[in-house]
C-alpha cells in the first residue's frame, strides 16, 4: 500500500531523509520510531504531499504523489502533530469543511459526521466553537476528522500527544477497529514505545535521516536482544539527548516531562 | 467550485464571529475622518478646494478596503502559525481553488468593511453627488478588494512566519496608504512624489471612487477601471504561483 524506495530529502546541507526505503502492506499497522529531529515527520510530509522529496520514489496505493497528487490526497487521511483546526469555527463546521475539501456526499457526510463524534464522544459539543475546547478534545476531534472522508491509508503523526491515558486507549482501540473492520492501513509515529508495541504490527526505526531498523516489535527485540521495545529504541538509537530545535510538539513533550519530574 | 464556497463560507463566519474586531477595524478610520476631516476642513476650505470630508471620505473607505483585504490575504500567515493551512493544503482540492476561495472571501470581508466606513462617513456629514453613481463607486470597493486580496495572499505565501508582518506593514502596506492620494489631491505634486502615485495601485482606487462619488478625479475613470482591472488580475495569477508553491 506505501512504497518508499531510496527517499531524500535535503535543507541546504541539511540532510533530514538519507536513502530511506521500507513497503507498508495492505490493512498494516506500521509505527515509525526515531528520536526528536530524526525525519519522522519530514518523511510523513513527503508522504502526504507536503514536501517534495530531493530525490527517490513514493507509491501510495499504485500512485506516485508526484503526478497524481490529488488522487493519492483523496486516499489518505492524515492527523498532525500540531493542530490543524480552525479555532473559530465549531467542530461540525471544521468537519463540514473537511468533508466538503474530500468531496464526499451530503448526506455520508452528515451521517459520517454525527457517527464520528460521538465515537469520539463531542457529538454534544459540535455546535461549540473548538477554541474552547481542551486539547484532548481537539485532539479527539482531528481524529474523528481523519476518519471522515474514510481513507484507505490513516497517517497518524503522534496522535496520542497530550491525551490523558483514558483517551489515549480509546483512541488506539478505535484504531485497531477501524484497520481491522476497514483493512486501513495505518502508519504511525509515538514516542510511546509501550504503544507502538502493543499497536503495530510492524516498526521501523529511523535515526538521524536513516532508517536503521525494520521488523515486527518481537523481531526488532530479538534483534537487539532487549526486553521491551523502549529498551531495543535506545540500543538502536543510543541515550544521547538530541539538540535540533524543538517544535512545538517536541516543546509540549518537554513540558510534560518536567511537570511529571516536579510532582515526583 | 464546492471547496471554493466554503472557504468563502469560512472567512465569512470567522469575520461575523470577530465582533470586537469588526469595532476596533472602524477605530482608524473614524479617527482619520474625524481628526482630519474636521481638523484640516477649515484649511482645505480656506486654499478653495470645497469640503475636506467629501474630499478625504473616499479616501477613508479605500483605506478601510486596503487594510482589510490585505490583512485577510496575510491571514494565511495565521492559518500557517495555527495548522489550518495543512489542513487544505494535503486535502485532494487544486491549490488554486483553494487560494480562490480565500481571495474572494477576502475581498467580500473587506468590502462589508467598506460599506460599515460608507455609513459612518454619511453620519460625518459625507454626501455622494450622484446617488446613481454609488453602485459604481461599490464597483470600485470591490477592485481594490480584489486587488489586495490577491497582492496579501501573494505575500501570506512568501513569508514563513509572524516575524515579516511588521515589516509588511510599515513597508509595504502604510506606504501603498500614504502614496495614493487618500489624504492629500494627486494634483501637482513634486515630480519624485508623482511617479510613486503612478505606480501604486490604491491611487487608481481611491481617484475612481471619488470620479463615482464626488465627481473630482485625477486620471480618468475609465483608466482607473483598466488599470484596477489589470493589477487585480496580475496579482491573482502572482497570488495563485504563490500559494501553489507554499511546502511546510
Amino acid at each position: 500500500m506505501i512504497r518508499v524506495q531510496n527517499l531524500v530529502k535535503t535543507f541546504g546541507t541539511f540532510t533530514a531523509v538519507n536513502d530511506v526505503s521500507f513497503n507498508v502492506a495492505e490493512g498494516e499497522i506500521f509505527a515509525f520510531l526515531g528520536p526528536n529531529g530524526a525525519g519522522k515527520t519530514t518523511t510523513i510530509r513527503m508522504l502526504t504531499t507536503l514536501l517534495k522529496p530531493t530525490s527517490g520514489h513514493i507509491e501510495l496505493d499504485g500512485l506516485n504523489p508526484a503526478t497524481n497528487q490529488n488522487a493519492v490526497r483523496q486516499k489518505f487521511g492524515i492527523v498532525f502533530q500540531d493542530p490543524s483546526l480552525d479555532g473559530d469555527l465549531t467542530a461540525e463546521e471544521n468537519m463540514e469543511i473537511h468533508g466538503v475539501l474530500y468531496h464526499v456526499p451530503h448526506k455520508i457526510r452528515r451521517q459520517r459526521t454525527e457517527e464520528l463524534l460521538k465515537q469520539v464522544e463531542l457529538w454534544d459539543r459540535r455546535k461549540d466553537q473548538v477554541k474552547k475546547f481542551s486539547g484532548g478534545m481537539k485532539r479527539r476531534l482531528e481524529i474523528a476528522r481523519g476518519f471522515l472522508h474514510t481513507p484507505k491509508i490513516l497517517f497518524l503523526d503522534e496522535p496520542t500527544l497530550g491525551l490523558d491515558p483514558q483517551s489515549r486507549n480509546q483512541l488506539w482501540s478505535h484504531v485497531k477497529k477501524v484497520n481491522e473492520a476497514e483493512k486501513v492501513t495505518v502508519m504511525l509515529t509515538t514516542h510511546y514505545m509501550d504503544e507502538a508495541d502493543r499497536v503495530a504490527h510492524r516498526v521501523g526505526v529511523i535515526d538521524h535521516g536513516k532508517l536503521v531498523a525494520v521488523g515486527t516489535p518481537a523481531e526488532i527485540k530479538a534483534q537487539t536482544k532487549t526486553e521491551t521495545l523502549e529498551e531495543a529504541f535506545l540500543a538502536l538509537t543510543g541515550s544521547t539527548i538530541r539538540d535540533e530545535s524543538a517544535g512545538s510538539a517536541d516543546q509540549m513533550r518537554q513540558f510534560a516531562k518536567m511537570w511529571q519530574g516536579g510532582k515526583r | 467550485m464546492s471547496a471554493i464556497y466554503i472557504l468563502w463560507l469560512r472567512e465569512m463566519k470567522r469575520y461575523t464571529r470577530s465582533r470586537v474586531q469588526i469595532v476596533a477595524s472602524l477605530g482608524q478610520p473614524i479617527l482619520y475622518l474625524v481628526v482630519l476631516g474636521f481638523g484640516l476642513g477649515p484649511v482645505f476650505q480656506r486654499a478653495g478646494s470645497g469640503s475636506y470630508i467629501q474630499f478625504v471620505a473616499p479616501g477613508v473607505i479605500g483605506m478601510t478596503v486596503l487594510f482589510s483585504s490585505i490583512f485577510s490575504g496575510l491571514g494565511l500567515l495565521w492559518d500557517r502559525q495555527f495548522g489550518f493551512l495543512k489542513e487544505t493544503l494535503v486535502a485532494p482540492v487544486p491549490r488554486l481553488q483553494i487560494m480562490i476561495g480565500r481571495t474572494l472571501g477576502g475581498a467580500t470581508v473587506a468590502l462589508i468593511q467598506g460599506l460599515l466606513v460608507t455609513i459612518v462617513c454619511l453620519i460625518a456629514g459625507f454626501r455622494p453627488v450622484h446617488l446613481a453613481n454609488v453602485p459604481l463607486a461599490l464597483g470600485f470597493m470591490l477592485l481594490i478588494a480584489t486587488v489586495f486580496a490577491g497582492l496579501g495572499v501573494a505575500v501570506g505565501s512568501s513569508l514563513q512566519d509572524m516575524q515579516g508582518f511588521q515589516l509588511i506593514m510599515n513597508f509595504m502596506v502604510m506606504p501603498l496608504f500614504f502614496l495614493s492620494g487618500a489624504l492629500f489631491p494627486l494634483d501637482g505634486l513634486p515630480k519624485v512624489l508623482g511617479y510613486a502615485t503612478m505606480i501604486d495601485p490604491l491611487s487608481y482606487g481611491v481617484d475612481g471612487m471619488r470620479a463615482m462619488l464626488i465627481d473630482k478625479s485625477h486620471y480618468a475613470a475609465t483608466t482607473d477601471f483598466e488599470v484596477l482591472v489589470s493589477i487585480a488580475l496580475v496579482f491573482i495569477v502572482l497570488g495563485a504561483w504563490r500559494f501553489s508553491k507554499i511546502e511546510i
